[in-house]
């Protein structure tokens, strides 16, 4: 059955050369349509499932198309050479592609079947169950864990953490996909060595008591904060929270990633 | 040893290279007298002898008398001007351009020359004799009138070979390296013996090998008066580390390049004399070291074996050559030094690559070459990588080092298409596994071809605009005439005109070669080259006069993305879509599109119209002039004609471009390439050979595009035309993966004079070890699909803030951030600042 290679979803871009979103060179689709309201986010047109209108440059963009999973997939099979020669594959972004669970699980399926590694940036922010229906298709879970603690994790994204911890837990424990864990620094909210050593500790518990083969956990990237977003809040009327937020130094960051490093056992990089 | 066969380790860099290349940027490089002088004076001892005894007589008297200089610090010496990166003259070339620019050479902002009073008298002096007698006057003579008109209206331009001496060549430096100019000189005596006074070509062939046994002993004794001066120096030298290294230079010049080299030390002083002399013999360049790795290893290897040799005195040795090859310089006229900026020889050295029997010979000198560069930091060498299917995983790696410290260097060539390109060109198997590149781009195999690469620029756009205007330009008929657009009814005529526009320029661009070819032939044979090209010697002809087994004519096309686009525009509004007609289009052209005209338009219409009205009768003074300018400019600024361009311009914008892997249109941009390489392979030239095309511009294509008015792409006048086979600057959005998909689309085997695929990357594509290794996964991709050369520049901070200046030239510009979406130039002020500050950091994103 081809059926599947004909279920829509709605996008709002494909980014080819993309070189820090899983191994090798890969091709993200960017999914339309999020549970969460990150303060940082710097796709803050990934957030509505409904199509928008934003200003780029000066000229009006409309934001959101509905695709089915085979004109993606002809897409993302224009740049096989390069996975081929690096490693390199599909990554689903967003956005939270569980949002769209139907459209993400048939994106990842159609690039298994045709031979492609598959990849997905998310936070977890979904029923297991939908999260379970993925995993047979994903060879590499980029899994975002923001912070420890509920209440702050509440007032920066709008939801709390507890179901994504758990997600953490039994995505670790399925035994179905590589897993990375990855940890936006964002100043004001986790950059202190006590938070990010926090988020940390919860990387090893989760290597030592939950990961089963080959769910090790591979890596923990901290991501420094950027503000290359800032247009898009404008352009689509909005108001950035995070004008006066600088992005973390470079020693900063280095700090931060040896106290990850040695509070997890795990290898820790800056970047993805 | 480690994983690798390869002995690699960084080897620092020593204080002695740092302290070279600060000498020898001292100061503004100058141009000296004395050859000009000396070659003159042989010349007017030698009137009325075969020409090729004059050249070998002259090459010695200079080499006897041209004054000496050992710069501080040198460990191998030998240098053809006095001042650090001097230049001499060649007035058996050209000389006019000179004189005219000596008042304002020390000015000009591309490529600026010092030049003394004195040196200026001494020259003007010796060109008084020169008239009359120089290679460009003759091969003037030899050509069509409709040539020279073609060529006065800037249709092509053989300017290189036209002015100044060949180059582009690689010689069997292995030779000499193994036998000496003495042993050449007894090859070239043997030869001499066996020759009957009866044969037919006696006349020729033993004048010519006389000359080859002139020009080895001339260097022999250059050699000598080197191996003099450093034991002079040494005498004097009071700092007894100098003065044992001046001795050592003395023992050196006083064995090579008469002898064959018994040591590393030896090869690399015995090379360097080879490379330095041949310019110093012709002027002309991109004669090209090639495989320096492969010759120079046998002597590399055996100082190691024995323990003679350390690998940090190997790697100094090959520093300073590194730095030798920016000691020669070569001043061009004012309009070609902004085509060739940066005092660029373009000595293309290249490391890596299969031998004969498709071995991969990668070697520990092929690391220690890019170590050199990344040591040096300079221009020269234009070095190059090899690369195949077997080229191993840490030599490419390592190549990717180079590319990240932002030099520009190293360009990767693809064996895989480059080696059955050549074969389809006539050379062995053998030969063309053996192959390096001349120059830019140009592949040939060593010491066997002359391969006239880079023989001509031939803008793409120019016909095109003659298609408009049935062959006229400037009111002159330079072209054919074509049936008036207006009445065309379908996209196959326009594009048979176009390719009848075409097909025309390619042969008076051929007529034009030609004719220099054989004024070369004629007037500046090279008998010191040709005893270092198979088969000049039994033949007895020099490499201009046919000598070379292999013969090639390589002029180059660049503008192959902006025709594509324009032809593809074309097809679609015209003719599939009628939401355009080329009446329209003609409009907008000749008002580039409502955007304002050039200087350069307003007096080509003038003088259009002028002429018209001449023809007709009319008597055109001043003021008529003046009136018809007012009106030129006046209707360009009509608000109907800015309408109609506006219009036009959003039209062709929304039409898909090349560069985007969309493969309808890159198969239409193939098509396209065909028009300027498939014709030209059926021409042949004076030397028996073959023209053979290449797609790419140096960097001709911004002061062509100078020349150019507007194109139906949307390109507006005067700007510059696409760099080599590369997309339209901004036109691929896509990113590098689909500009790459694109440009390998198009017909890379058949462009066998070489093709020239620019793209540029933000720092953080290539941080850390796993950035390498996306980047050589990308080159290995692309080259899977066949293109043939990639070359990338990293961007530097003043890339981005030129970008932010003018973003449409940046559009394919990309910076890459974990899980994030946006185009460089897309982004507002203060966040590209953010990116720049990134870029300063070497943040991995």
């Amino acid at each position: 059955m081809e059926d599947y290679k004909q279920t829509k979803g709605r996008i709002f871009d494909i980014q080819k050369f993309s070189i820090h979103d899983g191994d090798g060179i890969r091709t993200i689709v960017f999914l339309k349509g999020c549970v969460l309201r990150c303060r940082w986010c710097c796709n803050p047109e990934s957030q509505e499932y409904t199509i928008q209108t934003m200003t780029v440059a000066g000229e009006p963009k409309i934001i959101g198309r509905d695709v089915t999973v085979e004109e993606v997939m002809k897409t993302v099979e224009q740049d096989r050479p390069y996975y081929y020669r690096s490693g390199g594959g599909l990554t689903l972004s967003g956005g939270e592609s569980l949002c769209q669970p139907q459209f993400a699980r048939d994106l990842l399926r159609a690039a298994r079947e045709m031979g492609i590694n598959t990849a997905m940036e998310s936070m977890g922010c979904a029923k297991y169950e939908v999260i379970e229906s993925i995993l047979p298709y994903l060879d590499h879970y980029l899994l975002d864990i923001k912070h420890m603690n509920p209440a702050k994790h509440k007032e920066f994204t709008g939801r709390s953490n507890e179901l994504m911890l758990e997600n953490a837990k039994k995505i670790a424990a399925s035994g179905q996909t590589r897993l990375s864990i990855r940890i936006p620094v964002i100043p004001t909210f986790n950059d202190t060595v006590e938070e990010i050593r926090a988020i940390a500790v919860y990387a090893k518990e989760l290597q030592n008591r939950y990961a089963k083969e080959p769910c090790n956990i591979e890596k923990i990237h901290l991501l420094p904060y950027h503000r290359l977003g800032q247009d898009k809040y404008e352009g689509l009327g909005r108001e950035y929270l995070m004008k006066d937020i600088l992005p973390p130094g470079t020693e900063h960051m280095e700090k931060l990633r040896q106290a990850a490093s040695q509070a997890s056992g795990l290898v820790c990089q800056i970047g993805g | 040893m480690g994983l690798y066969q390869y002995e690699i380790t960084d080897i620092k860099k020593t204080e002695r290279i740092d302290r070279l290349i600060a000498n020898l940027f001292a100061k503004m490089p100058e141009i000296e007298s004395a050859r000009a002088r000396l070659i003159t004076e042989s010349y007017k001892e030698t009137e009325n002898e075969p020409v090729i005894m004059r050249r070998a007589k002259a090459f010695a008297h200079i080499l006897e008398n041209i004054p000496i200089i050992i710069r501080d610090d040198e460990l191998v010496v030998g240098s053809s001007t006095i001042a650090p990166r001097g230049c001499q003259t060649y007035p058996e070339f050209s000389y006019e351009w000179l004189e005219a620019e000596f008042d304002t050479v020390a000015a000009r902002s591309a490529d600026p020359f010092y030049i003394s009073e004195e040196a200026k008298r001494e020259i003007r002096e010796a060109d008084r004799y020169w008239k009359g007698k120089t290679t460009s006057e003759l091969a003037t003579a030899y050509m069509e009138p409709e040539t020279l008109t073609a060529m006065e209206h800037n249709m092509f331009t053989p300017g290189n070979y036209f002015y100044n001496g060949v180059g582009h060549v690689t010689v069997q430096y292995e030779k000499v390296l193994a036998i000496g100019y003495e042993g050449i000189r007894a090859q070239a005596q043997e030869l001499l013996a066996k020759c009957d006074m009866g044969d037919g070509n006696y006349a020729r062939k033993a004048r010519f090998l006389q000359a080859v046994i002139i020009s080895c002993d001339a260097v022999i004794n250059y050699a000598n008066r080197y191996a003099a001066l450093a034991k002079e120096l040494a005498g004097q030298c009071k700092d007894a580390a100098r003065r044992a290294e001046l001795l050592q230079i003395s023992e050196n010049c006083s064995k090579v390049p008469a002898k064959g080299a018994e040591s590393f030390y030896e090869a690399c002083q015995s090379f360097w004399f080879v490379q330095q002399l041949l310019q110093l013999e012709s002027s002309g360049h991109s004669i090209s070291p090639g495989r320096f790795d492969q010759y120079m290893y046998p002597y590399y290897e055996a100082d190691r074996k024995k323990g003679t040799l350390t690998k940090e005195f190997a790697q100094e040795l090959i520093d300073c050559i590194w730095v030798k090859l920016n000691d020669l310089n070569k001043c061009r006229d004012a309009a070609s030094a902004e085509g060739f900026a940066g005092y660029s020889l373009f000595q293309n050295l290249i490391a890596g690559g299969q031998n004969g029997d498709g071995v991969d010979v990668t070697n520990d000198l092929s690391f220690m070459t890019i170590q050199a560069s990344m040591h040096v930091q300079l221009p020269q060498p234009s070095f190059s990588v090899r690369v195949w299917n077997g080229t191993p995983h840490e030599f490419l790696i390592k190549a990717a080092e180079l590319t990240r410290t932002g030099v520009g260097l190293p360009a990767y060539y693809n064996d895989e298409v480059i080696i059955p390109a050549l074969i389809n060109r006539g050379l062995t198997l053998k030969d063309a596994r053996e192959y390096n590149i001349i120059g830019c781009v140009e592949p040939q195999k060593a010491g066997k071809t002359e391969g006239w690469h880079d023989a001509a620029f031939f803008n793409m756009c120019r016909p095109m605009e003659l298609v408009f205007s049935q062959g006229k330009d400037k009111g002159v008929q330079v072209g054919v005439v074509t049936k008036p657009v207006e009445e065309m009814k379908e996209f196959e005529e326009f594009y048979d005109a176009y390719k009848e526009q075409m097909n025309y320029m390619i042969k008076l661009l051929v007529n034009a070669d030609n004719a220099i070819d054989v004024a070369h032939a004629q007037r500046c044979p090279l008998p010191f080259l040709s005893c270092m090209v198979d088969d000049c010697m039994n033949r007895g002809l020099s490499v201009q006069e046919g000598g070379a087994i292999y013969n090639f004519t390589g002029p180059q096309g660049f503008g192959v993305a902006n025709m594509a686009d324009a032809l593809y525009a074309i097809k679609t509004l015209v003719f599939d879509e009628h939401k355009a007609t080329l009446k329209e289009f003609k409009e907008a052209m000749a008002t580039n599109y409502g955007k304002g005209l050039t200087r350069e338009m307003v007096g080509d219409m003038t003088a259009q119209i002028a002429t018209g009205l001449k023809a007709a009768g009319q008597t055109i003074g001043e003021k008529e002039i003046a009136a018809i300018m007012k009106t030129v400019i006046e209707t360009s600024e009509m608000p109907a004609v800015k309408e109609n361009g506006e219009r036009l311009l959003k039209l062709i914008g929304e039409v898909p471009k090349f560069g985007n892997d969309i493969p309808e249109v890159d198969a239409f941009a193939r098509d396209v390439a065909y028009t300027y390489t498939r014709p030209l392979q059926e021409y042949k030239n004076p030397r028996g050979g073959i023209f053979q095309a290449g797609l790419y511009p140096v960097s001709a294509n911004v002061p062509l595009g100078a020349q150019t008015g507007a194109t139906p792409d949307g390109r507006l006048a005067g700007t510059p035309v696409a760099d080599g086979v590369s997309p339209s600057a901004g036109k691929d959005v896509n990113g590098p993966t689909a500009a790459a998909n694109s440009v390998a689309r198009l017909d890379h085997y058949i462009a066998s004079n070489g093709t020239l695929f620019n793209q540029k990357f933000h720092p953080s594509a290539l941080s850390g070890r796993e950035g390498l290794e996306k980047f050589v996964a990308l080159i290995r991709a692309y080259f899977d699909q066949k293109g043939s050369h990639m070359q990338f520049n990293v961007v530097s901070r003043e890339t981005l803030l030129d970008a932010q200046k003018n973003p449409d030239k940046y559009k394919h510009l990309v910076v890459r951030v974990a899980g994030y979406s946006a185009l460089f130039t897309t982004l507002s002020r203060s966040l590209q600042d953010d990116i720049i500050n990134r870029t300063e950091q070497g943040f991995g994103a």
